[in-house]
């Protein structure tokens, strides 16, 4: 929160002096925001985070073992077995391809970290990159002073800490520095009409569609404020210099990213951005045509053009509208359909809404994750309208939206986060130079008062003060009138309205009006350094407790010191050294990239979710009987099947609490399996009062295979009661491995016996494709009819 | 099949060999064959006596090839003196002397001082066998007790005759599922006796299978990779990747937790909970890690004579289960490295600190700081080694590396070896200085880069317009300053104004007022040529109205001043009251007031810009 460096006559050396200092805090925040985000190193270890980081920390690995051109080609086979995953084609690369880089360039300088280490790092390193880029950000739209202090709310910022803690190795890290850099030039673009700045932010557009799939966003975003401008008026050719360039350039760059391609042009994510591009066309030619014609030649001009253009239209969009709805989503992915629609994905796709993060948020969420920036934003948007600008036109309109986008997902939220970060930047920032210009006012004249009042009994000199102010209210409200009387004028009075606006807010060095009284001023800004310092607290308590927890081990604190909970990278390690290496696992998709990661085995499902009716697979069987999960999984090749367990321990977010979405997944493909089966009057439950079904399925019996022995009760501590069945023994699966707390259990699929009794049925060969598996279904009873 | 066949062999060589070497007769020999841990250690007592004619100075021991494929050590010493004299190492090698049968595997301890006719010498002989020990059966549930079997000869197997011998064998305790009992064994409590023997010929050999309860974890690092880093900064810090596996009897039927930690009699007795490493004292900076992060499972406890680590792996390990995992540490440089005679030598222990485990395959790697020189290494047994290099912080030419590698490592080679090398003190400032001048070139650059005009033509239309801008923005600061300094002009005319409300000093007041005048005048002559030149130039187009405006406000209010100035001292002079001066110059000073506002505004509206 510092006050903005103003340029004063013949203060080169305050200048320059205020350059440093700027510079200094700025690295600053560059250290803080690094700093702040290390609690997980040192709470917990250097390790990387929870599920999709160990899928970009396995492709990293591969491309810094193989290469750049091996990595485009990479097809894993250690993946969504049998079908396999073009890694190269369907992943977004530009984190991986960041953290290569930057270990490349650590090695070929002798300094030898582990591929690991730099991936650990990359997501704090990047949030100082971030941090940077508010600034300068914010500093194209309000000044040095916003800049700074937004830069520092965004260095602290819950939201944006969850997602990028050392470890949190996840595209989002590298994502949100891409998004406001991305927006900072399109800005800068803005303000200065430079065509150099335009095509540094077309590369950074690209940098930010091989990041993150939210690249979509911007692409949507800045043509809505391109229109903004063009309704409102603000047509100019600095306008199109940032809009067109952008447009061309980055739709190009983005369809070398192998996995948008030529969705790029194809999808309707992307028309909004074309139709725009086709608008500001026309009111550019419009612009010259005007200057060169009369103004009598160009009403002719507009009505003859007006006919047969909005003819063109109509037949253009009925074209257009006729495409989009031949296809079957309507050109609309399903994650951006849920974004439109809430309600779409619970609807139609079971699998987006089953993860926790596809979830709308709460408003404790939104407190927990802005503070009290939810509280500051309003301020920031009026601050934004005295003057508004382009630039803080934009900054408006990013937070409008992105508060409509988190609302239908909390993953969202982070987009949100350096919108209201900025924006209460930019009212603190106004807040303390209104308030300590008024202090600064006041004790000046506190300090003369006395002395010019000194000789004189009738204080003259105050009431004249005194009137001065008055009349120089009357007139700045006059003044402001007038404004606003002028506002829908002529574009070049612009400057001088905003001049007249911003005037009351920027001088200096003279007593006039918004003068608050001192000890209100003084109040104020106790007051603001104290919601300050509370969001610091916050932000250091949710960064510290919070968001550090890799949830790969899990810490709790009991009467007798830590207790650490390891269980998954024990059944990891163990899967990695005592299995053969070309086993397959089978276990819900989570736990996906877990297991290529760390265990190095191949999986059936994992968490890219491509594939639907793959993950329905798995979950049917894991909801089906033992028999005939065994026959899925055999027929899947098979050979382990990992569930995780939390009744021991009370570790909530177990296979258990996930298994009405394993059912609804599967049954959204094999509608055999019925989701009222496995509830009893509609409650999910699994003590006495279980449905048969539920108490035979595949996943309540490797959960709690022999678990009564551990208490003779059979008591489960995270559902908090008494399992239904108790006494029972597997018969296709054998129990191989059990972790320490029984998190994880590992069990293996008996080989198929060499004699059958009674039925006549040929012995199964342990590697069958998923087609001869289909064949063999019509005869059985299986989920492949 | 396999033993009979031995068996029969052997005693076809005893047959056969009688006559082989008798210039040496052992008098007595006593063997104790350790069977506690899965480390074979055989420790045999000869009384060696030179029957023959001419000083000996060699004697041979002969093992059979199946043992001696396994054989880990083999150390020969004899006490000085009387019983607690200090052992005396003999040098052992390999010989292939000629005649003898294949089937064995010699190795000759060569004497000090010859041994000479009719004298007797005793000398110790220990040689310790790894994997030796064959589970059966070889799988075993969890909760089964794993049995071992052994093999080996009832008598010893020599060259020479042999007068008088015993055997005894240590067995861990437990059942004894069945032992060879044909040439007087007998079993007393957990020990095997045989013996004593007399008067056999060379050769001599007796199978004898041993069938017993061995619990203890067979632990065998399958590969171990210890790098010890030299820094002369003051530490050394050492690494070692263990490669680990259970060689006992593998597990089948798979791992029960519940049978694990509830019953601990049937959970898992041969498994491998628990492994101390013994560091040196002063250790620090230990970890305890593998490919996937942090085990947590380590406890750590130590005083001024040693270092304990007690590591668990992440998971138990039962028979045929393998793991790795890597632990490092840091040591204090001056316990390790000592200089002498210019030169420097590092002396460090070899195997690996932990107990009781047997390495198939041990590579130490020890990397000396960039810059040393001459490097040599002593290591008291046979080992491959070659050198390499090793880039790592900042290095340029790369840091020496020498590699040893030794097979079927156990705990008895635990011992030190030296590594000599030459350094130069100043080699340590290189890095430092090299960073230092990095970064100093950095800002040298950045320097330059702020000073340099980089623009690629001179002559462009920019490049001048750029020029041109600048001067536009100089002529204007100055404007800027002319108008501040009228506008102080205008405030001393206020003030004067409020010293005549106070005093009533008309004349003071006009002075000042002329001076004020006088000021302005100049000031005004002052502004003409920087406006001429703002009109001219064509950059300040955009900028020359504002100035224009400006300009011509501050002139109005001049005017407007003057006008009030010259009203309040009239009414002053014309002794008008309080009110009336104030209703005369109300016009005046609203006007101004305005002006100045406008004025204000002009003025940071240039400085904006």
């Amino acid at each position: 929160m510092v006050a903005p460096v103003e340029p004063k006559p013949g203060g080169t050396l305050r200048n320059a002096f205020g350059g440093v200092l700027g510079f200094f805090i700025l690295l600053l925040i560059g250290v803080l925001a690094f700093s702040i985000r290390l609690f997980s190193v040192i709470k917990y270890e250097s390790v990387i985070h929870e599920f999709d980081p160990y899928f970009n920390y396995r492709v990293t690995q591969f491309l810094t073992k193989n290469g750049i051109y091996e990595f485009w080609n990479w097809f894993d086979d250690r993946t969504w077995y049998p079908l396999g995953r073009v890694i190269g084609g369907t992943v977004y690369p530009g984190l991986t391809l960041t953290a290569g880089t930057m270990w490349w360039i650590l090695n070929s300088l002798n300094i030898p970290l582990s591929v690991e280490t730099v991936c650990v790092f990359t997501a704090p390193v990047f949030s100082a990159f971030a941090a940077w880029a508010t600034y300068f950000l914010t500093k194209e739209v309000k000044g040095i002073g916003s800049g700074l202090t937004a830069a520092t709310l965004l260095a602290l910022v819950p939201s944006y800490i969850s997602r990028s803690v050392a470890g949190s190795y996840d595209n989002e890290a590298v994502a949100i520095f891409a998004l406001i850099f991305t927006f900072f030039l399109y800005i800068k673009t803005l303000n200065t009409g430079s065509l150099f700045y335009a095509t540094l932010n077309a590369l950074s557009y690209f940098y930010m569609v091989c990041s993150w799939g939210g690249y979509t966003f911007i692409i949507n975003l800045i043509p809505m404020h391109a229109l903004l401008c063009i309704v409102t008026g603000r047509y100019s050719s600095r306008l199109y210099i940032a809009y067109a360039p952008l447009v061309v350039l980055g739709t190009l760059l983005a369809a070398l990213v192998p996995v948008v391609g030529f969705n790029a042009v194809m999808t309707s994510e992307h028309f909004a951005s074309f139709l725009v591009f086709i608008i500001i066309h026309v009111v550019a030619f419009v612009y010259f045509i005007k200057g060169i014609l009369s103004p009598k030649m160009f009403k002719v001009a507009i009505t003859l053009v007006l006919t047969v253009g909005i003819a063109v239209c109509i037949a253009v969009i009925a074209i257009l509208v006729a495409l989009v709805a031949s296809s079957p989503t309507k050109g609309w992915s399903g994650r951006s359909l849920s974004l439109l629609d809430p309600t779409y994905a619970s609807k139609y796709i079971p699998i987006i809404a089953s993860v926790s993060e596809h979830q709308p948020p709460t408003w404790p969420s939104y407190f927990m994750d802005i503070n009290i920036l939810a509280f500051l934003v309003p301020a920031g948007i009026i601050a934004c309208f005295l003057p508004l600008s382009d630039a803080s036109s934009f900054v408006v309109l990013y937070l409008v939206t992105s508060v409509y986008f988190s609302g239908v997902m909390v993953r969202l939220m982070l987009v949100l986060a350096p919108a209201a970060c900025i924006l209460s930047g930019i009212a603190l920032s106004e807040a303390f130079d209104v308030l300590t210009r008024s202090v600064k006012l006041q004790l000046v004249k506190l300090l003369e008062g006395p002395l010019s009042n000194a000789g004189d009994t009738k204080d003259e000199n105050s009431t004249a003060q005194n009137d001065v102010l008055k009349a120089d209210k009357q007139v700045a409200t006059n003044n402001k009138t007038e404004d606003v009387k002028e506002r829908p004028s002529k574009k070049n009075r612009k400057k001088d309205k905003e001049n007249t606006e911003k005037a009351p807010v920027k001088s200096h060095n003279e007593k006039r009006l918004l003068a608050l009284p001192l000890e209100a001023s003084a109040i104020a800004i106790i007051l603001l350094v104290v919601l300050g310092s509370l969001y610091v607290i916050h932000c250091v308590w949710a960064a510290a407790e919070a968001y550090s927890a890799p949830s790969i081990v899990l810490t709790s604190r009991s009467h007798d010191g830590l207790h650490v909970f390891d269980d998954f990278r024990e059944a990891y390690a163990w899967l990695r050294h005592n299995t053969e290496a070309d086993d397959k696992v089978a276990s819900w998709w989570d736990y996906g990239y877990q297991t290529t990661a760390m265990a190095n085995r191949t999986v059936i499902v994992d968490n890219n979710t491509w594939n639907n009716t793959h993950i329905a697979t798995v979950g049917t069987a894991m909801s089906s009987p033992e028999k005939p999960a065994w026959e899925i999984f055999n027929s899947l090749d098979v050979k382990y099947v990992l569930v995780v367990f939390g009744g021991l321990v009370g570790y909530p977010s177990d296979d258990i609490n996930k298994f009405l979405w394993m059912v609804r997944i599967g049954g959204g493909v094999f509608p055999h399996i019925k989701e009222p089966d496995y509830l009893r009057d509609g409650q999910y439950r699994i003590d006495a009062q279980a449905t048969p079904t539920m108490l035979n399925c595949l996943m309540y019996k490797l959960s709690y295979y022999r678990f009564v022995e551990t208490d003779g009760k059979g008591f489960d501590r995270v559902r908090r009661t008494e399992i239904g069945k108790k006494h029972f023994k597997l018969s296709h699966f054998e129990e191989v491995f059990t972790t320490h707390h029984w998190m994880v259990r590992i069990y293996k699929l008996k080989p198929p016996k060499n004699r059958m009794k009674g039925k006549t049925k040929k012995p199964k060969p342990t590697s069958k494709p998923l087609s001869g598996a289909r064949r063999d279904g019509s005869t059985k009873k299986n989920p492949w009819q | 099949m396999r033993k009979v066949f031995a068996c029969a062999l052997f005693l076809l060589l005893a047959t056969w060999m009688t006559t082989a070497r008798s210039d040496l007769v052992i008098s007595k020999v006593d063997r104790r064959i350790d069977l506690t841990s899965h480390i074979v250690r055989v420790l045999s007592t000869l009384k060696v006596e030179n029957a023959g004619r001419v000083v000996v100075s060699e004697i041979l021991l002969a093992i059979p090839n199946m043992q001696a494929k396994n054989l880990a050590n083999l150390k020969a010493f004899y006490n000085e003196g009387k019983g607690k004299g200090s052992a005396i190492n003999l040098p052992v090698a390999e010989v292939h002397p000629e005649g003898m049968p294949r089937e064995l595997s010699f190795y000759s301890i060569s004497l000090h001082e010859g041994l000479e006719k009719g004298k007797s010498l005793t000398v110790n002989v220990l040689s310790i066998f790894t994997h030796s020990l064959q589970p059966f059966p070889e799988e075993i549930s969890q909760s089964d007790v794993q049995l071992v079997v052994y093999q080996d000869s009832a008598y010893y197997v020599s060259p020479y005759e042999v007068k008088s011998q015993s055997l005894n064998v240590l067995l861990p305790g437990g059942r004894v599922e069945s032992y060879t009992k044909h040439p007087s064994g007998k079993l007393v409590d957990s020990e095997i006796k045989y013996g004593p023997y007399e008067k056999l010929p060379p050769f001599s050999y007796s199978p004898i299978v041993l069938h017993f309860e061995n619990n203890n974890p067979f632990v065998v690092a399958q590969e171990l990779v210890r790098e010890i880093e030299v820094s002369h900064w003051g530490s050394i810090q050492i690494t070692e990747h263990y490669n680990l596996a259970h060689k006992g009897a593998t597990n089948k039927g798979g791992f029960s937790r519940l049978d694990y930690q509830s019953r601990s009699y049937m959970g898992g007795r041969s498994s491998l909970r628990q492994l101390i490493a013994r560091l040196p004292p002063r250790a620090h900076s230990i970890y305890y890690r593998d490919d996937i992060g942090n085990i947590s499972t380590s406890h750590l406890w130590g005083d001024s004579r040693k270092t304990q680590l007690e590591i668990e792996p992440r998971f138990p390990i039962f028979g045929g289960w393998r793991t790795s995992f890597t632990i490092g540490y840091s040591l204090p440089l001056q316990d390790f490295l000592f200089v002498s005679e210019g030169n420097r030598f590092l002396n460090i222990t070899f195997g690996c600190p932990m107990d009781e485990v047997v390495i198939d395959d041990l590579i130490v790697k020890v990397v000396l700081p960039e810059g040393s020189k001459e490097v040599s290494v002593s290591v008291p047994f046979h080992t491959k080694q070659w050198h390499e290099t090793k880039y790592s912080h900042l290095d340029i030419i790369g840091r020496p590396v020498v590699a040893l590698e030794k097979n079927n490592v156990v705990p008895e080679h635990n011992t030190y070896f030296q590594v000599h090398y030459k350094f130069n003190n100043l080699s340590l400032l290189w890095e430092p200085l090299m960073l230092i001048s990095g970064f100093l070139l950095l800002f040298v650059a950045c320097i330059a880069y702020m000073h340099a005009d980089l623009s690629i033509s001179k002559s462009s239309a920019s490049y001048i317009a750029k020029l041109q801008w600048d001067e536009v923005q100089a002529t204007v600061q100055q404007v800027q300053n002319v108008i501040r300094r009228c506008l102080s002009a205008h405030e001393k005319l206020e003030t004067s104004l409020q010293d005549l409300s106070r005093t009533g000093d008309v004349h003071s007041c006009k002075a000042t007022r002329k001076i004020a005048d006088g000021l302005l005048k100049e000031l005004s002559k002052e502004l003409k040529p920087l406006m001429g030149f703002l009109q001219s130039s064509p950059q300040a187009a955009q900028i020359w109205p504002k100035v224009e405006e400006l300009v011509a406000k501050e002139k109005e209010m001049q005017e407007k001043l003057m006008q009030k100035h010259v009203a309040v001292v009239d009414c002053f002079e014309k002794k008008y009251s309080g009110r009336e001066i104030e209703n005369r110059v109300a016009p005046y000073q609203q006007k101004l007031s305005a002006l100045k506002q406008e004025v204000d505004d002009l003025l940071d509206y240039i400085d904006e810009i």
